[in-house]
């Protein structure tokens, strides 16, 4: 909630209308497992990411508004036009929506060249200004070269653009993008990303991107709103929403790492921080203290701290002349490698996780069973609500 | 060889799948995408033909185009003459009895047809027809001409619906299978061989084509 709050003071959301309103309830159930989405929200021009994991509804909430699939209830609407409404009764087929939809497949014609497939959805206009047209849009996506070609011979990359051009040729009220870009490395990615914001300079339409991934919501989203379980638990920024996540809910998704009961035991408020003791559940058990950002808290109070693997540091020898004001010795447990990234489990009492490099390990000389002390700076260590 | 038997019954059959062509379409676009629950009883319906003996098919269809039910007392008004023993009552005869060897290809292969295609069909603006028109039939084709190969390759060598429907009138009614067998009632062997030879071979020649064009799913049945 604290989120949501504080996003609508950030946001540009006074500036611009809202040009396009969604208000969702549909229940799915496949044998025994049920599953209701129940969303609502609004959205302006220009990028927004559907964030959320995976089975937490974003697709199904992407066929609704495409009309695939109806929903049991709820209004869908741009700011001059209602495509569903289910107390009105309005609940325009699909092919009269004027929604651009790139699936996360693509689903292009393999029968049809890139032509063909971009010329699919505006065969109604005249042979020289359909032309026209198709050629402009495939200017602006860089694929010229290859209308000729099938969708079978073309790169990943390449069927990209032809799937977005192909959406975008019908201009489109809204375009969904159902995580499209999942399969691509990152510059192909950023280069398709960056066209299309090119695109949509001028005509400023909304576009809502599902991803799962977070670096992308970072990377791409001007707003964000996160799903969970069908539900809307977030909206705002990127960078309020996923880096300063006030639910532990989007901590998780957000990639928090590492996530602990805390109580707040000292104020400081002349350093401007908190100590607070993380790990004990009981008395027995060990725990750490740490200082963490100083927020409205009493001495006492439960709360939970995330802190990102990627922003602890760890020594082999105890640093001195450093600002980080948590510098707590422990133990190497142990170290597993992932692609390029090595996630260290560190024992300070609690138990870490720390993300190096496979340069870090080999010039440390680090082994499980050493001894290292961990470096987390007060404002890595994020505070949230239970 | 009793030519006139021949081009007769190339005639029949391709006009028999022909016909299945045009009118299986719809049938098969409805087996392929309906929801309805008791759709199961019209896939049942279609199918008939491939479990049903011809001469109960065919007695059916005698009964149904004779001067005595409502059809055939229609067509008797409209045209003088009774569609029983007649070139368009084996026709439709025909056409009957070779229906799933269209329809069943025709689903097979729409159903095959990926489901996120008509989607994105749907949203770049095309109604269902559109849809059928521009993607399920282009990518059904191998499906399409198996199906009416199949009805084709059915149709020339079929005996039993014929016998009862159409009888045995020269160049009405009297397809080569029933040359055929007039020809063994006759004693004459060697021109029955030559006819069924020829029946033979083309029929294999048929169904390689079809096996041809359908060779990357090796199955049993051709259109599967």
């Amino acid at each position: 909630m604290a989120v949501e709050m504080m996003s609508e003071e950030l946001s540009p959301t006074g500036l611009t209308h809202a040009v396009f309103d969604s208000r969702v309830r549909k229940r799915l159930s496949s044998g025994e497992r049920s599953f209701e989405l129940n969303v609502s929200f609004s959205i302006q021009p220009g990028i927004t990411i559907l964030f959320g994991a995976s089975g937490a509804g974003k697709s199904t909430l992407l066929e609704c508004i495409a009309g695939l699939i109806t929903p049991d209830e709820g209004r869908i609407a741009f700011a001059d036009r209602t495509i569903f409404d289910s107390e009105e009764k309005i609940s325009l087929p699909s092919h009269k929506r004027r929604i651009g939809y790139v699936f996360q497949d693509l689903a292009l014609f393999p029968h049809l060249n890139v032509l063909e497939n971009i010329q699919y959805g505006i065969l109604n206009m005249r042979g020289k200004e359909r032309e026209r047209a198709a050629h402009a849009i495939a200017e602006s996506f860089r694929i010229t070269k290859l209308l000729r070609h099938k969708p079978s011979q073309i790169s990943g990359g390449e069927r990209q653009r032809v799937a977005l051009a192909r959406a975008l040729a019908v201009d489109p009220c809204i375009l969904l993008l159902d995580e499209p870009l999942t399969a691509l490395d990152v510059p192909t990615k950023s280069a398709i990303m960056d066209d299309l914001r090119a695109w949509n300079a001028a005509r400023k339409i909304p576009v809502l991107y599902v991803t799962h991934n977070r670096d992308e919501v970072l990377a791409l989203g001007e707003q964000v709103v996160v799903l969970d379980e069908g539900r809307k638990i977030a909206q705002g920024t990127p960078y309020d929403v996923m880096t300063v996540p006030r639910r532990e809910k989007i901590a998780q998704l957000a990639g928090f790492e590492n996530i602990f009961d805390a109580t707040v035991i000292a104020i400081n408020e002349a350093r401007g921080t908190m100590t607070c003791r993380m790990g004990e559940t009981n008395v027995n058990q060990p725990s750490v203290d740490i200082e963490t950002p100083l927020v409205h808290a009493e001495a006492g109070a439960k709360l939970r701290v995330g802190i990102s693997a990627g922003d602890i540091l760890l020594a082999t020898a105890k640093p001195s002349g450093i600002s980080a004001q948590n510098i707590l010795p422990g133990k190497l447990i142990a170290m597993t490698q992932q692609d390029v990234i090595l996630t260290a489990t560190v024992d300070i009492g609690i138990r870490l996780a720390v993300h190096l490099t496979l340069a870090a390990r080999d010039s440390l000389g680090l082994r499980p069973g050493g001894d290292v002390w961990l470096i987390v700076k007060t404002h890595s260590c994020h505070l949230m609500a239970e | 060889m009793d030519w006139q038997a021949f081009f007769l019954t190339i005639r029949l059959a391709t006009l028999v799948s022909a016909i299945l062509l045009i009118a299986g379409l719809p049938i098969a676009y409805w087996v392929a995408y309906s929801r309805w629950r008791w759709k199961f009883l019209v896939e049942s319906i279609v199918a008939l033909p491939i479990v049903l003996p011809p001469t109960v098919l065919g007695f059916y269809l005698l009964v149904a185009l004779g001067p005595r039910s409502p059809v055939g007392r229609w067509w008797q008004q409209m045209t003088g003459h009774t569609l029983a023993f007649t070139f368009w009552g084996l026709v439709i005869g025909s056409v009957i009895y070779s229906l799933p060897f269209a329809v069943q290809p025709f689903v097979a292969s729409f159903q095959t047809v990926d489901r996120r295609l008509l989607a994105a069909s749907s949203t770049l603006g095309a109604s269902k027809f559109t849809t059928f028109r521009r993607v399920i039939i282009p990518l059904s084709v191998p499906g399409l001409v198996t199906g009416f190969v199949l009805s084709f390759a059915h149709t020339l060598g079929e005996f039993g619906v014929v016998l009862m429907i159409g009888g045995n009138i020269s160049g009405v009614t009297r397809t080569v299978s029933i040359e055929i067998y007039d020809q063994v009632e006759a004693f004459n062997y060697a021109a029955a061989n030559h006819i069924a030879l020829v029946l033979l071979i083309i029929s294999f020649v048929l169904l390689s084509f079809v096996y041809g064009i359908n060779r990357n799913s090796g199955a049993v049945w051709p259109w599967k």
